[in-house]
Protein backbone atom coordinates (compact mmCIF):
# COMPACT_ATOMS: atom_id res chain seq x y z
CA UNK A 1 0.00 0.00 0.00
CA UNK A 2 1.91 3.30 -1.23
CA UNK A 3 1.31 6.60 1.00
CA UNK A 4 -1.01 7.72 -1.93
CA UNK A 5 -3.46 5.19 -1.06
CA UNK A 6 -3.22 5.53 2.96
CA UNK A 7 -3.85 9.63 2.72
CA UNK A 8 -7.13 8.31 0.38
CA UNK A 9 -8.48 5.65 3.10
CA UNK A 10 -7.78 8.32 5.58
CA UNK A 11 -9.27 11.13 4.27
CA UNK A 12 -12.42 8.80 3.76
CA UNK A 13 -12.52 7.27 7.07
CA UNK A 14 -12.18 11.95 8.02
CA UNK A 15 -15.29 12.51 5.57
CA UNK A 16 -17.70 9.50 6.45
CA UNK A 17 -17.30 9.89 10.64
CA UNK A 18 -17.50 13.72 10.82
CA UNK A 19 -20.25 13.01 8.17
CA UNK A 20 -22.19 10.38 11.17
CA UNK A 21 -21.25 12.19 13.48
CA UNK A 22 -23.25 15.28 12.31
CA UNK A 23 -26.24 13.92 11.51
CA UNK A 24 -26.52 11.54 14.70
CA UNK A 25 -25.04 14.08 17.44
CA UNK A 26 -27.72 15.76 19.41
CA UNK A 27 -25.91 19.05 20.04
CA UNK A 28 -26.61 21.29 17.11
CA UNK A 29 -23.75 23.27 18.04
CA UNK A 30 -21.41 20.32 17.75
CA UNK A 31 -23.49 18.83 14.60
CA UNK A 32 -22.21 21.99 12.65
CA UNK A 33 -18.96 21.60 13.42
CA UNK A 34 -18.44 18.15 12.49
CA UNK A 35 -20.19 19.45 9.08
CA UNK A 36 -17.14 21.47 9.15
CA UNK A 37 -14.62 18.70 9.37
CA UNK A 38 -16.34 16.87 6.85
CA UNK A 39 -16.23 19.54 4.00
CA UNK A 40 -12.69 20.22 5.16
CA UNK A 41 -12.50 16.52 4.46
CA UNK A 42 -14.09 16.42 1.17
CA UNK A 43 -11.40 19.95 0.26
CA UNK A 44 -8.79 17.15 1.39
CA UNK A 45 -10.30 14.39 -1.38
CA UNK A 46 -10.07 17.27 -3.90
CA UNK A 47 -6.38 18.43 -3.79
CA UNK A 48 -5.95 14.44 -3.22
CA UNK A 49 -7.53 14.50 -6.76
CA UNK A 50 -4.83 17.29 -8.21
CA UNK A 51 -8.11 19.46 -8.78
CA UNK A 52 -7.07 22.06 -6.27
CA UNK A 53 -9.29 25.01 -7.59
CA UNK A 54 -12.40 23.18 -6.70
CA UNK A 55 -10.75 22.71 -3.48
CA UNK A 56 -9.92 26.68 -2.95
CA UNK A 57 -13.44 27.02 -4.15
CA UNK A 58 -14.58 24.04 -1.53
CA UNK A 59 -12.62 25.83 1.27
CA UNK A 60 -13.87 29.33 0.19
CA UNK A 61 -17.54 28.89 -0.25
CA UNK A 62 -18.46 26.16 1.80
CA UNK A 63 -15.99 26.74 4.85
CA UNK A 64 -15.98 29.42 4.95
CA UNK A 65 -19.30 30.66 4.09
CA UNK A 66 -21.75 28.14 4.47
CA UNK A 67 -20.91 26.68 7.72
CA UNK A 68 -20.44 30.25 8.86
CA UNK A 69 -23.86 31.21 8.17
CA UNK A 70 -25.24 27.87 9.28
CA UNK A 71 -23.42 28.84 12.81
CA UNK A 72 -24.76 32.52 12.79
CA UNK A 73 -28.20 31.13 12.12
CA UNK A 74 -27.87 28.54 15.24
CA UNK A 75 -26.94 31.65 17.69
CA UNK A 76 -29.55 33.40 16.31
CA UNK A 77 -32.37 31.09 16.93
CA UNK A 78 -31.81 28.50 19.68
CA UNK A 79 -29.98 27.66 22.74
CA UNK A 80 -26.48 25.95 21.37
CA UNK A 81 -25.97 24.06 24.50
CA UNK A 82 -29.99 22.71 24.90
CA UNK A 83 -30.51 18.79 23.63
CA UNK A 84 -32.27 18.06 20.48
CA UNK A 85 -35.01 15.94 20.84
CA UNK A 86 -34.33 12.11 20.14
CA UNK A 87 -36.21 10.70 16.96
CA UNK A 88 -38.81 8.36 18.10
CA UNK A 89 -37.25 4.69 17.49
CA UNK A 90 -39.81 3.87 15.19
CA UNK A 91 -39.06 6.56 12.76
CA UNK A 92 -35.03 5.59 13.34
CA UNK A 93 -35.34 2.03 12.38
CA UNK A 94 -37.68 2.49 9.49
CA UNK A 95 -34.74 5.56 7.70
CA UNK A 96 -31.99 3.39 9.11
CA UNK A 97 -33.24 0.66 6.79
CA UNK A 98 -34.71 2.47 4.00
CA UNK A 99 -31.10 4.18 3.83
CA UNK A 100 -28.90 0.97 4.30
CA UNK A 101 -31.26 -0.70 1.53
CA UNK A 102 -30.80 2.08 -1.12
CA UNK A 103 -26.86 2.26 -0.21
CA UNK A 104 -27.23 -1.06 -0.87
CA UNK A 105 -28.70 -1.33 -4.13
CA UNK A 106 -26.87 1.17 -5.35
CA UNK A 107 -23.04 0.44 -4.49
CA UNK A 108 -24.11 -3.02 -6.11
CA UNK A 109 -25.31 -0.99 -9.19
CA UNK A 110 -21.88 0.87 -9.24
CA UNK A 111 -19.44 -1.70 -8.61
CA UNK A 112 -20.90 -4.44 -10.95
CA UNK A 113 -21.26 -1.37 -13.68
CA UNK A 114 -17.35 -1.35 -15.25
CA UNK A 115 -16.15 2.01 -15.81
CA UNK A 116 -14.25 2.08 -18.80
CA UNK A 117 -10.96 4.90 -17.38
CA UNK A 118 -10.57 7.33 -20.07
CA UNK A 119 -6.59 7.41 -21.50
CA UNK A 120 -6.14 11.10 -21.31
CA UNK A 121 -3.79 13.21 -19.56
CA UNK A 122 -6.00 15.37 -17.29
CA UNK A 123 -5.15 18.88 -17.25
CA UNK A 124 -7.22 21.51 -15.49
CA UNK A 125 -5.01 25.12 -16.19
CA UNK A 126 -6.73 27.95 -14.67
CA UNK A 127 -6.63 29.64 -18.07
CA UNK A 128 -8.79 26.93 -19.97
CA UNK A 129 -11.02 27.11 -17.09
CA UNK A 130 -11.23 31.01 -17.85
CA UNK A 131 -11.14 30.35 -21.46
CA UNK A 132 -14.29 27.36 -21.17
CA UNK A 133 -16.60 29.20 -18.73
CA UNK A 134 -16.88 32.88 -20.82
CA UNK A 135 -17.13 31.51 -24.45
CA UNK A 136 -19.92 31.81 -26.27
CA UNK A 137 -19.29 29.35 -28.86
CA UNK A 138 -19.57 25.55 -28.78
CA UNK A 139 -18.60 23.90 -25.39
CA UNK A 140 -18.95 27.44 -23.62
CA UNK A 141 -20.38 28.11 -20.42
CA UNK A 142 -21.27 31.78 -21.34
CA UNK A 143 -24.94 31.62 -20.65
CA UNK A 144 -24.96 29.20 -17.90
CA UNK A 145 -22.32 32.02 -16.09
CA UNK A 146 -25.05 34.96 -16.92
CA UNK A 147 -28.29 33.03 -15.37
CA UNK A 148 -26.68 32.15 -12.57
CA UNK A 149 -25.29 35.64 -11.80
CA UNK A 150 -28.50 36.55 -11.69
CA UNK A 151 -29.77 34.14 -9.84
CA UNK A 152 -27.28 34.89 -7.04
CA UNK A 153 -28.71 38.71 -7.70
CA UNK A 154 -32.54 37.20 -7.05
CA UNK A 155 -31.04 35.24 -3.94
CA UNK A 156 -29.62 38.35 -2.46
CA UNK A 157 -32.57 40.65 -2.61
CA UNK A 158 -34.59 37.85 -1.54
CA UNK A 159 -32.84 36.82 1.69
CA UNK A 160 -32.98 41.12 2.25
CA UNK A 161 -36.86 40.95 1.56
CA UNK A 162 -37.50 38.32 3.28
CA UNK A 163 -35.25 38.37 6.62
CA UNK A 164 -35.91 42.26 6.84
CA UNK A 165 -38.15 42.93 10.46
CA UNK A 166 -41.90 44.38 9.16
CA UNK A 167 -42.46 47.11 11.12
CA UNK A 168 -45.61 47.14 12.81
CA UNK A 169 -48.76 49.00 11.12
CA UNK A 170 -49.11 52.77 12.88
CA UNK A 171 -52.14 53.64 11.26
CA UNK B 1 -4.85 6.24 -11.71
CA UNK B 2 -3.65 7.11 -8.14
CA UNK B 3 -3.58 3.57 -7.65
CA UNK B 4 -7.35 4.06 -6.61
CA UNK B 5 -9.78 2.13 -8.66
CA UNK B 6 -12.76 4.62 -9.15
CA UNK B 7 -15.16 2.50 -7.37
CA UNK B 8 -13.93 3.46 -3.90
CA UNK B 9 -13.75 6.82 -4.42
CA UNK B 10 -17.60 6.40 -5.49
CA UNK B 11 -18.10 4.35 -2.34
CA UNK B 12 -17.56 7.38 -0.63
CA UNK B 13 -19.58 9.61 -2.35
CA UNK B 14 -22.61 7.13 -2.04
CA UNK B 15 -22.61 6.52 1.74
CA UNK B 16 -22.09 10.47 1.97
CA UNK B 17 -25.30 10.82 0.21
CA UNK B 18 -26.81 8.40 2.41
CA UNK B 19 -25.55 9.87 5.12
CA UNK B 20 -27.06 13.04 4.33
CA UNK B 21 -30.38 11.23 3.61
CA UNK B 22 -30.64 9.73 6.93
CA UNK B 23 -30.40 13.35 8.39
CA UNK B 24 -32.90 14.55 6.42
CA UNK B 25 -35.22 11.26 7.57
CA UNK B 26 -34.75 11.49 11.52
CA UNK B 27 -34.02 15.10 11.92
CA UNK B 28 -36.88 17.78 12.40
CA UNK B 29 -34.67 20.75 12.93
CA UNK B 30 -34.98 22.82 10.09
CA UNK B 31 -30.86 23.70 10.16
CA UNK B 32 -29.87 20.44 10.68
CA UNK B 33 -31.77 19.10 7.76
CA UNK B 34 -30.07 21.89 5.92
CA UNK B 35 -27.05 20.26 7.03
CA UNK B 36 -27.73 17.33 5.70
CA UNK B 37 -28.64 18.48 2.28
CA UNK B 38 -25.14 20.16 2.12
CA UNK B 39 -23.50 16.45 2.59
CA UNK B 40 -25.88 15.59 0.14
CA UNK B 41 -25.02 18.20 -2.03
CA UNK B 42 -21.31 17.60 -1.57
CA UNK B 43 -21.50 14.07 -2.63
CA UNK B 44 -23.06 14.90 -5.77
CA UNK B 45 -20.07 17.35 -5.93
CA UNK B 46 -17.28 14.48 -5.84
CA UNK B 47 -18.92 12.18 -7.92
CA UNK B 48 -18.53 14.92 -10.66
CA UNK B 49 -15.49 15.72 -10.16
CA UNK B 50 -14.37 11.92 -10.02
CA UNK B 51 -16.17 11.18 -13.35
CA UNK B 52 -14.37 13.87 -14.93
CA UNK B 53 -11.18 13.05 -13.60
CA UNK B 54 -10.96 9.43 -14.51
CA UNK B 55 -13.51 8.84 -17.36
CA UNK B 56 -12.97 12.35 -19.71
CA UNK B 57 -9.76 13.54 -18.59
CA UNK B 58 -9.28 15.54 -21.74
CA UNK B 59 -12.53 17.23 -20.82
CA UNK B 60 -14.02 19.94 -18.15
CA UNK B 61 -17.54 19.41 -18.04
CA UNK B 62 -17.73 17.96 -14.39
CA UNK B 63 -15.55 20.60 -12.85
CA UNK B 64 -17.86 23.21 -14.45
CA UNK B 65 -20.67 21.63 -13.57
CA UNK B 66 -19.53 21.46 -9.87
CA UNK B 67 -18.53 25.41 -9.69
CA UNK B 68 -22.17 25.84 -10.93
CA UNK B 69 -23.67 23.39 -8.12
CA UNK B 70 -21.77 24.96 -5.32
CA UNK B 71 -22.74 28.57 -6.08
CA UNK B 72 -25.95 27.45 -6.73
CA UNK B 73 -26.37 25.67 -3.32
CA UNK B 74 -24.73 29.18 -1.57
CA UNK B 75 -27.75 30.54 -2.78
CA UNK B 76 -29.79 28.26 -1.63
CA UNK B 77 -28.14 28.48 2.00
CA UNK B 78 -28.27 31.69 2.30
CA UNK B 79 -32.00 32.01 1.10
CA UNK B 80 -33.10 29.40 3.03
CA UNK B 81 -31.49 31.05 5.96
CA UNK B 82 -32.98 33.94 6.01
CA UNK B 83 -36.40 31.78 6.12
CA UNK B 84 -35.53 29.98 9.08
CA UNK B 85 -34.72 32.76 10.90
CA UNK B 86 -37.85 34.80 9.82
CA UNK B 87 -39.91 31.75 11.00
CA UNK B 88 -38.56 31.59 14.04
CA UNK B 89 -39.39 35.11 14.98
CA UNK B 90 -43.43 34.39 14.48
CA UNK B 91 -43.20 30.95 15.73
CA UNK B 92 -40.49 30.83 18.13
CA UNK B 93 -39.05 27.63 16.90
CA UNK B 94 -37.94 25.93 13.94
CA UNK B 95 -39.16 22.46 14.12
CA UNK B 96 -40.86 21.85 11.13
CA UNK B 97 -43.42 20.15 12.93
CA UNK B 98 -44.61 23.48 14.35
CA UNK B 99 -44.86 25.17 10.73
CA UNK B 100 -48.23 23.42 9.98
CA UNK B 101 -50.46 25.92 9.06
CA UNK B 102 -49.63 25.47 4.99
CA UNK B 103 -50.01 21.67 5.42
CA UNK B 104 -53.77 21.38 4.99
Amino acid sequence: MTITQIIFYLLSAIILGAAILSVTTRKIFRSAIWLLLSLVGIAGLYFWLAVEFIAAVQIVVYVGGIVVLIIFSIFLTQQSGLEMKKAPPKRTIASLLAVASGFALTYNLIYHYGFKTGDGKFDMELDRIGTQMLNTGKDGFALPFEVVSILLLAAMIGCIVIATKTKPETT
Amino acid sequence: MNGIPIEHILFVSTALFFIGMYGLFTRRNMITMLMAIELILNSVNINFVVFNKYLYPDKLDGIFFTIFIITIAAAEAAVAIAIIINLYRSHQSIDVEDAAEMKY
